[in-house]
């Protein structure tokens, strides 16, 4: 086996398991701060049925974004909803045979990878020409836009300009999911291509990414309308609470 | 006048550029050392407090969810730029709600997240904008966090719901631990401990006020209505904010619930023990000072033996009042259980209203054109009534039953996406007028639209803040003080009393069964 094998092999552990790693270690610390007040913004639902439905609303169609910012909204659903269907997309790469319904989106997943493009050059524009945007801009948030778009272009670029060898990329990929590594293919728009998304994979559970885990836990949405209902305390309140007088 | 410029009203809001400093300074004036250590902080600024306050801001993230994932998850995609008052009415980009947030995030970043903690052993936190607490940032805290009024507009269009207010409490919080506090609102949480409410009006004093205003009413209206004071036995407790005891428009608010009670035979009693209904608490992000205030509601309501808590027109107690009381100072089983706990006075006079037992001739105030200002925390914080929105419905149905003509300003500066005062969470003010005056500048210019297009003469507000706030700015803007309106002095304006001899026979009906 060759060294840029292994490398890219040990690599693609090393970052799946920070990923893994490091978002769960998150999920959970959220799962466990306490919300010691109800505050949800209202109007609020008044059912927990409502806040899914409130929650589905923000999650899938960035409901309150749409309402603040019709610019960003376009350009940040477009880019997150193709990013949603390139990354089903390469489910193909880790399966065989491929799922049905895998199948059945290839044709979209195929040019979904412009819309990502056109979205995240949206997103960038508007953080340089916008000068309210530019001035909450730190360096991070440029870094992440270029990762991204650059791991979108080598993407398409294997697609549409130099196609790579998939066949070699899917044994290499299916090798890392059986632990039976297979040799990498040499190709340096794939080699760049992975090698941007081991980096993402890194940084994710270390950046502003954490809104994917942070949206689903946030009180001022998905906290129930309830609070002259029921008695809501945390646990460090209960403390609180046996000190009182009556 | 101050030696500002009042931001000019033009057609529409337009959103300025950002520009760098021009809120810039000391902040409001300081709490002295007795204010500070009355709530359990220290006098004044400690010696070891960077270390303090890394660990308290450690403290607060590990202790609310809210905080931390606020502090987490920001993207900076700048929704919620365009959406402060403040930065409106200012231009000063660190009023931008997400900028807010950074001065506190780019702390949080370099002491408790991996990434800053990693980076910053190379010099290179600003690559993901953190930074070292020192003297300037805590400088900075103090003037920036004091120029949020935590109404939480920003929130309701950030694709997370992150909250600045969360950000600003938590601030004021660790600045609070290392002895630096703002003397308005610590001054004021002393007095309600000392004397029992915000404006230090002891019992005999607030006896007397209450005394004066039964005559007033009698020689208005030619009827008795009482202010019962530390009446036992009575079935509501109203706790209603002590700037509804004298100051203007408040007190017309006041005689408004006096009214209403009387009218729809209600047995009713404030409580000099819990002569306030504000919570300043909350302000300063403190839950134990803000349990610590509640607490003389619950005393108040057991030691009067009342069956139910009905609180007066005011909006961030409203928010404490309905979203925390229980949580803070529950569970209130000792209550009738067919009422909410707590009510809102205008629950109480809607309802009312609903079932026919208030006699009402709006033609009373067709001297006015109204429209109505949500308050903040009322519309963005709480609820009325059993459904969602109530809190914007409910006002207006009962300005529309005692008013004939009314009037919503712009869709964009009401409901959940309503414009604060510009003097709410603490910036109430003399030392933070410019801020404050500033920060009215959307709602006046959505004010001014309803008075050229429809011809009102007078904003409604349901907010003791928002009264007070509003009297002292409008005359910047070419308005009069006496536009602002009490919501509950329309309703007692309209109320017909047939005269006092039928008083008797009203009151043997059947009054008491409302249900929610």
């Amino acid at each position: 086996m060759s060294f840029l094998t292994i490398l890219f092999a040990t690599l693609f552990y090393f970052a799946t398991a920070v990923l893994l790693f490091g978002v769960g270690y998150k999920i959970w610390q959220y799962a466990i701060t306490p919300a010691p007040l109800k505050i949800p913004v209202m109007p609020a639902p008044i059912t927990k049925l409502g806040v899914v439905l409130r929650m589905t609303e923000e999650i899938v169609l960035f409901k309150s974004l749409f309402k603040s910012n019709k610019w960003i909204w376009i350009f940040g659903w477009m880019f997150h909803l193709a990013l949603l269907l390139v990354l089903l997309r390469h489910l193909r790469y880790f399966q065989e045979p491929v799922w049905w319904w895998v199948n059945l989106i290839q044709p979209f997943g195929k040019y979904a990878g412009f819309a990502m493009v056109i979205g995240l050059l949206g997103l960038i524009t508007r953080r340089i020409v916008v000068a309210r945007v530019r001035y909450i801009t730190a360096p991070s948030d440029h870094l992440m836009l270029v990762l991204i778009i650059s791991i979108a272009l080598t993407g398409l670029a294997m697609r549409y300009i130099l196609r790579t060898d998939i066949v070699s990329v899917k044994a290499f990929m299916l090798g890392l999911l059986y632990l039976d590594v297979q040799p990498i293919p040499t190709d340096w728009l794939f080699l760049t291509h992975i090698t941007l998304v081991i980096l993402l994979l890194l940084v994710f559970p270390f950046s502003k990414l954490l809104h994917v885990p942070g949206v689903f836990f946030s009180p001022t949405r998905n906290q129930v309308d309830d609070a002259r209902e029921k008695r809501h305390i945390a646990n460090w309140a209960v403390k609180l609470d046996a000190t009182r007088k009556s | 006048m101050a030696n500002f410029e009042t931001p000019e009203l033009k057609d529409y809001i337009e959103v300025p550029l950002p520009q760098i400093g021009v809120m810039e300074g000391e902040g409001p004036f300081k709490a002295k050392p007795e204010h500070q250590e009355a709530l359990g902080f220290p006098g004044e600024l400690i010696d070891d407090w960077e270390n303090v306050a890394v660990n308290k801001l450690g403290d607060l993230v590990n202790r609310y969810r809210g905080l931390r994932v606020f502090l987490d998850s920001c993207v900076k995609c700048g929704a919620c730029t365009d959406k402060c008052h403040y930065y409106l009415g200012t231009t000063d980009a660190k009023n931008m709600p997400v900028a807010r947030q950074d001065l506190l995030r780019s702390v949080y970043r370099y002491y408790h997240t991996p990434a800053g903690k990693f980076l910053k052993k190379f010099g290179m936190e600003k690559l993901i904008g953190a930074r070292k607490l020192t003297e300037d940032v805590i400088n900075e805290w103090y003037n920036y966090f004091h120029q949020c009024s935590q109404c939480r507009r920003c929130s309701v269009f950030c694709p997370y719901g992150i909250d600045t207010a969360e950000i600003s409490m938590a601030a004021r919080e660790v600045l609070d631990h290392i002895g630096i506090g703002q003397k308005y609102c610590n001054e004021i949480i002393g007095k309600v401990y000392k004397i029992g409410n915000n404006l230090g009006l002891p019992e005999p004093a607030l006896a007397n006020t209450l005394e004066g205003l039964e005559e007033e009413i009698e020689e208005d209206i030619g009827v008795a209505v009482k202010l019962p004071l530390d009446q036992k036995g009575k079935d509501i407790l109203l706790v209603t904010p002590s700037a509804d005891f004298f100051a203007e428009p408040h007190v017309d608010g006041l005689i408004g619930y006096a009214k209403v009670f009387h009218q729809a035979g209600l047995s009713w009693t404030l409580s000099s023990h819990a002569s306030e209904a504000g919570n300043f608490g909350m302000f300063i992000g403190s839950y134990e000072n803000m349990q610590r205030v509640s607490m003389r509601i619950r005393e108040a309501a057991i030691d009067l033996g009342v069956k139910r808590i009905v609180f007066g027109e005011c909006g961030h107690a409203w928010r404490i009042a309905y979203s925390f009381l229980n949580t803070l100072v529950g569970p209130f089983d000792f209550l009738d259980p067919n009422y909410p706990v707590p009510q809102h006075i205008l629950e109480v006079t809607h309802d009312l209203i609903q079932r026919g037992k208030l006699n009402i001739d709006a033609s009373q105030n067709d001297h006015m054109t109204l429209t109505f200002h949500d308050s903040c925390n009322v519309a963005r914080a709480t609820r009325m009534g059993p459904k969602p929105g109530g809190q914007m419905t409910i006002p207006r149905e009962v300005i529309k039953a005692v008013c004939n003509n009314y009037y919503d300003m712009p869709e964009d500066t009401i409901g959940e996406a309503t414009y604060c005062c510009g003097g709410g969470g603490g910036i109430l003010t003399d030392d933070l007028i410019e801020i404050r005056v500033k920060g009215a500048m959307p709602r006046m210019q959505a004010l001014k639209t309803v008075v050229k297009e429809n011809g009102v003469t007078h904003m409604a507000a349901i907010c003791a803040i928002c009264k007070s706030q509003f009297t002292k700015v409008i005359p910047y803007y070419g308005f009069t003080m006496d536009q602002i309106i009490s919501v509950h002095q329309l309703v007692g304006d309209a109320l017909v009393f047939e005269s006092e001899i039928s008083e008797t026979s009203e009151e043997s009906d059947e009054t008491e069964n409302e249900q929610e």
